[in-house]
């Protein structure tokens, strides 16, 4: 009588396993208990130690997007569209394969919302692995600008000790790969205009701006009369017109400057918060 | 591939070796914790941990250090301590042996690559005996998994469980010894209902 019979419970019969000393039915048994790894086991080991990164969708101000995220933190906010395109940036702008849907840890969900809301507090993990010193440096500068306020990029260029580098500032902001959660959208032209955005362009922009509550008309109208700065002629102290204290100065206290040199000549210093010489 | 060349790659690029790592050790890995725990969802998050850890380990290891793993048993303990660390905590909280049973996943990588005798043993109950052997205590459980399952050497199982040969051959022989009369008791059991 074969092995198989003797083990076969389909078979009722006195002959069990049981009327056996062989040993040899077990280990066999014990072999049968191998199995083969879920399909997702892969995906998700590599997503964790940052060889390969999932995505998840958030809504946002600038419509739907696309959040691909691994172990090691959030590394691309992009438009949500076309699958297979994003697949393929992805891979170009990151070196990483993109791997299947799955929910963003929940921590950084919250944390992406209240950054979203405004709270520059919330600490989302970024894995921003293969990018220059300087263009972080850019993008944490970045993430100093209050919502509903905006600098210019040569602020930025100054604040990081390279005023000179105003193109480069530009360009790594446009590169910038987690936008929104690093706002590069409060970052504007000097002369007033809005400047582009890697996020759908110069429209999604203004519309994010404008509903941090910035007043983009009133920004312009300023800058073509060629104010650049505003003070208080109750503190004594001057700002970049979308500073928060700036907008708290009322009206018949608001005293208009060109210059960061025409305010300090007036007796003004600069605020601390805004740091309005920067953008000199 | 080998594992003696995937050594030699890890050494040398960790992060475009590891793939290759999860590739050829990840089914082994997933059955070990499987059988261990007796939980699915478990072993799932059990096995992904102990690559995480051995990922992060190999980041920090020489290259020399990580030319000279052996694998196998290296991984082996790995997700042997991820399991039981994992166990202590879920009995912390929970009734023992929440294990849950049947498995039901037949269907599997494995099933397809059946030696003959593989093919035979298909008849036999699968749930029936991985209910066995999870009321077993882990002196002998743990040691059958790593020999018949996971199809380790002693010496293997030695150095991954830190235990003699001698001790791991004994536990052995008792594990199957129990396993064998616990399953004649039990086709006892179905003969009288």
């Amino acid at each position: 009588m074969s092995r198989t019979d003797r083990t076969s419970r389909n078979r009722p019969s006195d002959e069990g396993i049981g009327t056996t000393s062989d040993l040899s039915v077990v280990e066999a048994a014990l072999r049968a208990l191998r199995s083969g790894a879920p399909d997702d086991l892969t995906p998700r080991t590599l997503v964790e130690v940052g060889l390969a990164d999932s995505w998840d969708l958030v809504d946002t101000p600038a419509g739907l997007v696309v959040v691909a995220w691994n172990g090691r933190g959030v590394a691309v906010v992009d438009l949500a569209g076309d699958h297979d395109a994003m697949e393929r940036r992805h891979l170009a702008t990151t070196g990483r394969p993109l791997a299947p849907a799955s929910p963003l840890p929940s921590p950084w969900r919250r944390a992406i919302e209240r950054r979203l809301a405004g709270d520059r507090r919330a600490r989302v993990p970024l894995d921003l692995r293969g990018r220059t010193t300087f263009e972080r440096s850019v993008w944490e500068k970045a993430l100093e600008i209050p919502a509903g306020e905006v600098r210019p990029y040569g602020w930025v260029a100054a604040e990081i000790g390279h005023p000179r580098a105003v193109r480069a500032v530009g360009s790594a902001l446009g590169h910038n790969p987690v936008p929104l959660v690093v706002p590069c959208h409060r970052v504007v032209r000097s002369d007033g205009t809005i400047g582009e955005y890697s996020l759908g362009g110069a429209s999604v922009k203004r519309r994010l701006l404008t509903a941090e509550g910035v007043d983009l008309d009133e920004l312009e109208i300023l800058t073509r009369r060629g104010i650049r700065y505003v003070g208080s002629a109750t503190t004594r102290i001057y700002c970049l017109p979308t500073c928060r204290h700036a907008r708290r100065i009322a009206a018949a206290n608001r005293v208009p400057f060109r210059t960061t040199h025409e305010g300090e000549t007036a007796g003004y210093r600069a605020c601390r918060d805004c740091r309005p010489r920067a953008a000199a | 591939m080998d594992d003696s060349e995937l050594v030699d790659r890890l050494a040398a690029d960790l992060d475009s070796a590891f793939g290759d790592l999860v590739a050829g050790h990840q089914d082994r890995l997933y059955s070990i914790a499987m059988r261990v725990l007796g939980d699915r969802a478990d072993a799932e998050e059990v096995a992904q941990d102990a690559m995480v850890r051995a990922y992060r380990a190999l980041a920090g290891y020489p290259s020399q250090r990580t030319r000279e793993l052996r694998l196998r048993p290296w991984l082996a303990a790995i997700v042997v301590n991820v399991a039981r660390n994992r166990r202590r905590r879920l009995s912390d909280r929970q009734p023992p042996l929440r294990l849950v049973l049947r498995d039901g996943e037949e269907q599997g990588r494995w099933g397809r690559e059946r030696s003959a005798e593989m093919a035979a043993i298909d008849r036999i109950d699968r749930a029936g005996w991985a209910e066995l052997l999870a009321t077993l205590p882990d002196r002998y459980r743990v040691p059958l998994v790593l020999r018949y399952v996971d199809d380790l050497s002693y010496a293997e199982m030695a150095e991954a469980l830190g235990r003699p040969e001698g001790t791991l051959k004994a536990q052995v022989h008792r594990g199957l010894v129990r396993l064998r009369d616990a399953w004649a008791a039990r086709e006892r059991r179905e003969e009288t209902a």
